[in-house]
């Protein structure tokens, strides 16, 4: 079946920079994706209950703070508790190169650092999400 | 996942699966909206119209937590453009309404228009369907913002909220004909700008000129983002739907919705039929060809088209 890739894009936390997750919006929406931005300051929670009510595929979150250890591992777990756990998970920003195994580890799919073409997160998404 | 199951523990999960199966066109979205039909008709539908940046999502919002403080559920669906282009979409209205996320009673749903013209999406019927059976007493239905034509508004909701802003254009803007006809209740919001009194006083001068002995529909000065004459706005709502029940306007609205709605399905149907039979002869083409050499005219295209149907009924 041809349908849209669903993808909510969401700042957590408390960093008021939402240019890149801007940026990768834009981009995602000219790759044919359906991109639902829903704005700054988001907790995790209210992310989860955004991503099951829209039904998306995938959840890109963009962070600038330095609080990416915490809160997105929170978000895969709330998740995985709504039933989400077939929701693709990526993230965004300033991430140090040693937090990233702990990351993935906690079940973020991918990190992608400042400087990463946005066609590089898009063929990311597209390739793994894990509904056809 | 278990849709059925689902929708009958009431999990917003499969409430929102059953929404995306509609609006891909799975036709086992169809059959289970077709077994659980009878429990539609009961949420009432508030259209929220109005030209882009006029606020629509932030009056949203205030009259989704006013239903709330009733003790009351609410459901939104709100519409964003999809590109022409690239068939992708910003949808965006879910930035005004973050604290209305984690509200047990509230589910949001964004959509984009998926090629449809009219300000709302194909699918809207649908999910509606979808929230009045999970039980959401009110479902608001937010469009795209509109310029001056896109009204399919008013033929889904029980109730259309017209949300303009002060400084869109002079007294001849009203008066024209379009979106401006279909407004049930009017808001003109952000009123604490200049020359918020003098688009309410054309409103009502247009209003005046349609000279509706019956229902007029109220103007209220509102400034959304502070909550401000929000109640006022929901009272004058309510007003509406008093006079719809008590004129008997509410049901034949309902029924025009529904024969509109028969109709389009039927159109769709009846095109899907047609462009499914004429897929392996590519009859549509051979016919263009013609048009375009002269060798026909459109409307007799038009009807060797739908012949098809014919020699199919002949087999």
């Amino acid at each position: 079946m041809n349908r849209p890739i669903r993808v909510l894009v969401a700042k957590p936390g408390l960093d008021g920079h939402d240019r890149g997750a801007k940026v990768v919006a834009r981009a995602m929406r000219d790759a044919g994706m359906e991109v639902i931005y829903t704005g700054l300051r988001q907790t995790p929670e209210q992310i989860v209950e955004a991503a099951i009510q829209e039904d998306v595929d995938c959840v890109s979150m963009s962070i600038l703070s330095g609080a990416h250890n915490h809160l997105f591992p929170k978000v895969v777990k709330l998740l995985r508790e709504k039933g989400g756990e077939d929701i693709l998970v990526v993230g965004g920003g300033v991430i140090p190169e040693e937090d990233i195994p702990g990351l993935k580890e906690a079940g973020i799919a991918e990190i992608f650092t400042p400087g990463t073409p946005t066609g590089v997160t898009i063929d990311f998404i597209t390739k793994n999400i894990k509904r056809n | 996942m278990d849709i059925r199951a689902g929708l009958s523990s009431g999990s917003k999960r499969a409430a929102a699966r059953l929404i995306t199966m509609i609006e891909n066109g799975d036709p086992e979205a169809i059959e289970i909206i077709k077994e659980n039909y009878h429990k539609t008709g009961k949420a009432r539908i508030i259209g929220i119209t109005g030209p882009p940046g006029a606020g629509k999502s932030t009056v949203t919002d205030k009259l989704a937590k006013l239903v709330r403080k009733q003790g009351k559920k609410a459901a939104i669906i709100a519409v964003d453009p999809t590109s022409p282009f690239s068939g992708g979409a910003i949808l965006g209205d879910r930035i005004r309404m973050s604290d209305l996320n984690t509200d047990e009673g509230v589910f949001i749903r964004s959509m984009g228009t998926r090629g449809a013209l009219g300000g709302l999406s194909k699918s809207v019927h649908g999910a509606i369907k979808v929230m009045d059976i999970f039980g959401y007493d009110y479902i608001f239905v937010e469009t795209v913002g509109v310029g001056q034509s896109e009204i399919d508004i008013v033929k889904i909701a029980d109730t259309v909220l017209m949300v303009m802003v002060p400084g869109l254009g002079d007294d001849i803007q009203a008066i024209k004909a379009g979106i401006m006809e279909i407004g049930d209740v009017f808001a003109v919001n952000k009123s604490d700008r200049e020359g918020a009194e003098k688009t309410a006083t054309e409103i009502e001068v247009m209003l005046d000129l349609n000279g509706m002995t019956e229902y007029r529909p109220p103007v209220k000065n509102i400034i959304a983002k502070d909550n401000k004459g929000v109640e006022e706005l929901w009272e004058a709502i309510e007003g509406h739907y008093e006079y719809m029940v008590s004129s008997g306007n509410f049901n034949k609205r309902r029924e025009k919705a529904i024969e509109t709605e028969v109709l389009e399905i039927f159109k769709q149907n009846l095109l899907d039929k047609v462009m499914r039979l004429q897929k392996n002869t590519e009859y549509l083409s051979g016919l263009i060809i013609k048009v375009f050499k002269k060798q026909m005219d459109p409307y007799t295209a038009a009807l060797e088209l739908a012949n098809i149907l014919n020699k199919e009924e002949g087999k």
